[in-house]
């Protein structure tokens, strides 16, 4: 049977010195949600220049002229576009950790033990995010 | 029967597909970083390699479903957000269909791009 909680309302960012794991992981998650949803209609504007690139000749494509190649290419040279970039992966790996949680929750499993399966998906997000600066700024200086 | 704990009411067609789309996009959406920020090097993304790409059909189909799938759960849960705020009435209503109205146009331009991207090969 479904049974909820009294959590109060997470909505009052007011209380947050109250919040529990559970709460800030609900308040991360819709941040995360909020940028990701935001970034999805940004992404499919900047990839819309595909459109007047396919009319591009055969060799102002192959030389990567053409306005779709030149945009990203352009984007990535800004050194705070890759900084963004950090910040995106950052959001997009906490989104999916903590969603494998809350779908194993919704599941039946690991309820108990969900404030630790938060505090895992903030560590193991870190731990990623970390080893992937070196990827995602190479050749950004 | 073991007690259980959910944010959302069960039963519901959106709840589910929330969850549904949720269990793909894991994959697909780490796939995408993966293929797309370490296989291959964003700041080397050029449209051929992009064309290449899009010009295999199990690839094409798999960003498509990607596509929709983000557009659904990202659109939901944005109403869900704004339901959980405590909107109702008339403010829910435009909501909803602000929201379905933009979801259509994000999911049609993405796909008019993947058919710009695909080429000739797919139309």
């Amino acid at each position: 049977m479904s049974q909820s909680y009294d959590r109060g309302l997470i909505e009052d960012f007011g209380r947050w010195r109250e919040f529990s794991a559970g709460m800030w992981a609900w308040v991360f998650h819709k941040f995360t949600g909020w940028v990701l949803i935001a970034y999805l209609f940004t992404h499919i504007s900047v990839l819309s220049t595909a459109l007047p690139a396919a009319d591009a000749s055969a060799a102002v494509i192959a030389n990567g002229e053409d306005i779709y190649t030149q945009t990203l290419h352009g984007l990535e040279s800004i050194v705070i576009v890759r900084f963004l970039e950090v910040g995106l992966l950052a959001v997009a790996v906490f989104h999916i950790l903590n969603g494998i949680r809350l779908l194993l929750v919704d599941l039946g499993l690991g309820l108990e033990q969900q404030d630790k399966s938060f505090y895992a998906s903030l560590v193991l997000t870190g731990a990623i995010v970390v080893a992937s600066v070196p990827t995602f700024l190479s050749g950004a200086f | 029967m073991a007690e259980r704990y959910s944010s959302f009411s069960r039963g519901g067609l959106a709840w589910f597909l929330q969850r549904i789309t949720a269990a793909f996009l894991v994959v697909t959406l780490a796939f995408h970083f993966f293929l797309l920020h370490f296989y291959n090097h964003a700041p080397e993304i050029t449209f051929a390699g992009s064309m290449g790409r899009m010009e295999v059909p199990a690839y094409w189909l798999t960003m498509v479903l990607f596509l929709g799938t983000a557009t659904f759960h990202g659109v939901n849960g944005v109403y869900n957000a704004l339901v959980n705020q405590g909107i109702s009435g008339t403010p829910k209503r435009v909501a909803k269909w602000v929201l379905i109205v933009a979801g259509v146009a994000l999911f049609v331009q993405g796909l008019r791009v993947s058919f710009a991207l695909a080429g000739g090969s797919l139309l």
